[in-house]
């Protein structure tokens, strides 16, 4: 356990050296408190809008953005440092490789963590002053946006770190890292869409199980269906309505995405030939 | 049970084609410090990867400190052993007390020993607050051979410790190199800088394209190799013709610049000779003998593997 907070503690202040936490947090301040000032644009105040709208517009950013930061943040973890020569030493340290990679994971999950709460706690005191009676409900709303996005952080860390340690170049695990993105974030929504448009009859249950293969869908249904008020403002209520998903299974489901590509990279990880 | 520190039995790692190590039989014994030479690609470096227990034999067996140091419950090995790696790298953006606390930590050794281990290996407290991207290449060598000693190993690796250091750097490395050594550490010391190894190493092992082609004290190589000893005489009188008739059959003979005339001649002979010579050969205004020097011996052993 203290082996993983001394790697997990090195990489956070490495993090915060190169900047890093700094450039995130101000970017997701910066969006957070654009999109809930100008979230009501569209219905002509300028001002502070409900907290419901402000969940529905910088959810569906989070998606495309944090993702993104996720991967760039890890792809680099093991392939670089094989790469830079620091492997070598660390791995001659009384250390596992798997407490290596959790804790270096550990370190970069906090780092997105920090980033986001911050930075959409940010726009919660915004909103908090911006003198709107806000219910408790819509504040758990927002708690578990945030929650949500921490975990769909990890999730792409962690596909990141996969990249990274299957690889042997770091040109390669930036290539596949890209793919990642463009695939799960991209992609994947525009194929079943196309897939649902051309009336090929694919069923509910079908549909079901295919947003669950993509921590980013799981992402998505959690927030814009998963409460109420929200579902109401994200024009999803009906789909809410038919898509059986219950939240603890949309949480189990991003928490796999966690485990599994870390599991998966701790084992490759460990048979690695330095 | 064995006293020695590591073992390695008939080890052979292989890379997909390329053979690396290739049958080698090696043991290190406590307080022994050990040169390995070898070109590059030798197969030292993947030997010491293999005493680590970063990569694992595929044949043979290998044991450290009493275990093998692959095994998932080599952290007490490891605890115990040093590494300084060839072309070391830190972390650039932490300052050099940062690395050695984080490294100390790792390693389970208590964080207060780290400034007397900075004075060790000289390192000023202005240069420890400073980030290690800002070092030069002689700082850095200093900070990773103070990551090695962390812990008091019982262990050490060196591979190539002395690559861009200065002289007086090197005198000092050596001096800690020995302090150790007299403290019970064992040490295997990689470099390519075989002269500067002489009077350093109990042992030398000479590597080549993975295999082991010697093995042993300075003298016992010496003794195995027959080199010739060159005895240089400097003769004031030029009389090359004198020197020649009483040198003899056994040597042979070569003038080199400055009226200085080389003898080479077999070390079992070179009492004999010099007695001969100073009895009653000509004048000499000087004399010197020259041992086959570490690099001349290196060269024989590659010479006679390739041969065979």
């Amino acid at each position: 356990m203290n082996t993983l907070l001394i790697i997990a503690g090195k990489e956070l202040r490495e993090a915060t050296r190169n900047r890093w936490v700094v450039a995130t947090t101000l970017l997701m301040a910066a969006l957070a408190l654009t999109l809930s000032f100008l979230g009501s644009v569209p219905t002509g105040t300028v001002g502070v809008g409900p907290v419901e709208v402000t969940i529905v517009s910088l959810s569906s950013l989070t998606i495309f953005l944090l993702p993104l930061i996720a991967l760039l943040l890890s792809f680099d973890a093991v392939v670089g440092e094989i790469d830079r020569g620091t492997m070598t030493l660390l791995l001659s340290y009384p250390v596992a490789r798997w407490q290596l990679l959790l804790g270096k994971f550990l370190g970069h999950a906090a780092v997105i963590a920090l980033a986001t709460v911050v930075g959409y706690g940010a726009a919660g005191v915004a909103l908090a002053m911006g003198g709107t009676a806000i219910g408790a409900d819509s504040w758990r709303a927002f708690a578990a946006m945030i929650g949500s996005s921490v975990m769909l952080g990890a999730a792409f860390t962690a596909l990141g770190y996969l990249a990274s340690t299957i690889v042997r170049d770091r040109g390669t695990a930036a290539g596949i890292a890209v793919a990642v993105w463009l695939g799960f974030v991209l992609l994947y929504d525009m194929a079943l869409l196309g897939i649902l448009a051309s009336g090929s009859g694919l069923g509910v249950e079908t549909l079901n199980w295919l947003l669950l293969a993509n921590p980013a869908d799981a992402y998505r249904l959690f927030n814009l269906t998963g409460f109420k008020g929200v579902s109401a403002f994200a024009g999803t209520a009906g789909l809410a309505a038919h898509v059986q998903l219950s939240v603890p299974l949309l949480l189990a489901v991003m928490a796999g995405w966690i485990a599994a590509p870390l599991a998966l990279a701790a084992a490759l990880f460990s048979r690695k030939q330095i | 049970m064995t006293d020695f520190t590591a073992e390695v039995q008939g080890v052979t790692k292989r890379y997909g084609e390329t053979e690396a190590v290739r049958g080698v039989d090696l043991t290190l014994a406590p307080g022994e410090c050990v040169a390995m030479v070898g070109h590059n690609g030798a197969g030292k470096s993947s030997l010491i990867k293999l005493m680590l227990g970063l990569t694992t034999p595929t044949e043979g067996r290998i044991r450290v400190l009493g275990g093998d140091p692959a095994s998932a419950a080599c952290s007490p090995i490891r605890r115990r052993i040093g590494f300084l790696p060839e072309n070391v790298a830190f972390h650039p953006s932490m300052t050099g007390r940062e690395t050695l606390d984080f490294y100390a930590r790792l390693k389970g050794a208590p964080c207060r020993d780290n400034d007397a281990l900075f004075e060790k290996v000289g390192l000023e407290p202005a240069a420890i607050r400073r980030r290690v991207s800002t070092y030069s290449k002689g700082m850095r060598q200093r900070l990773a051979l103070a990551q090695a000693l962390l812990g008091g190993p019982k262990l050490l690796f060196l591979d190539e410790p002395t690559t861009g250091l200065d002289p007086a750097l090197r005198q000092s490395f050596y001096a800690i190199v020995a302090e150790l050594r007299d403290r019970g550490t064992t040490i295997l010391l990689c470099s390519h800088a075989l002269t500067e190894l002489e009077g350093q190493a109990d042992r030398v092992v000479v590597m080549n394209r993975g295999r082991k082609v010697a093995d042993g004290s300075l003298a016992t190589l010496r003794s195995l190799a027959q080199l010739p000893v060159r005895i240089r005489l400097t003769l004031p009188t030029g009389d090359i013709d004198a020197l020649a008739a009483r040198v003899g059959e056994g040597a042979a003979l070569t003038r080199l610049a400055g009226g200085v005339v080389e003898l080479a001649c077999a070390n079992d002979d070179k009492v004999g000779l010099v007695r001969r010579i100073a009895c009653d050969g000509p004048t000499v205004q000087d004399i010197e003998i020259v041992q086959p020097s570490l690099d001349e011996m290196y060269a024989h052993f590659l010479r006679r593997e390739a041969a065979e």
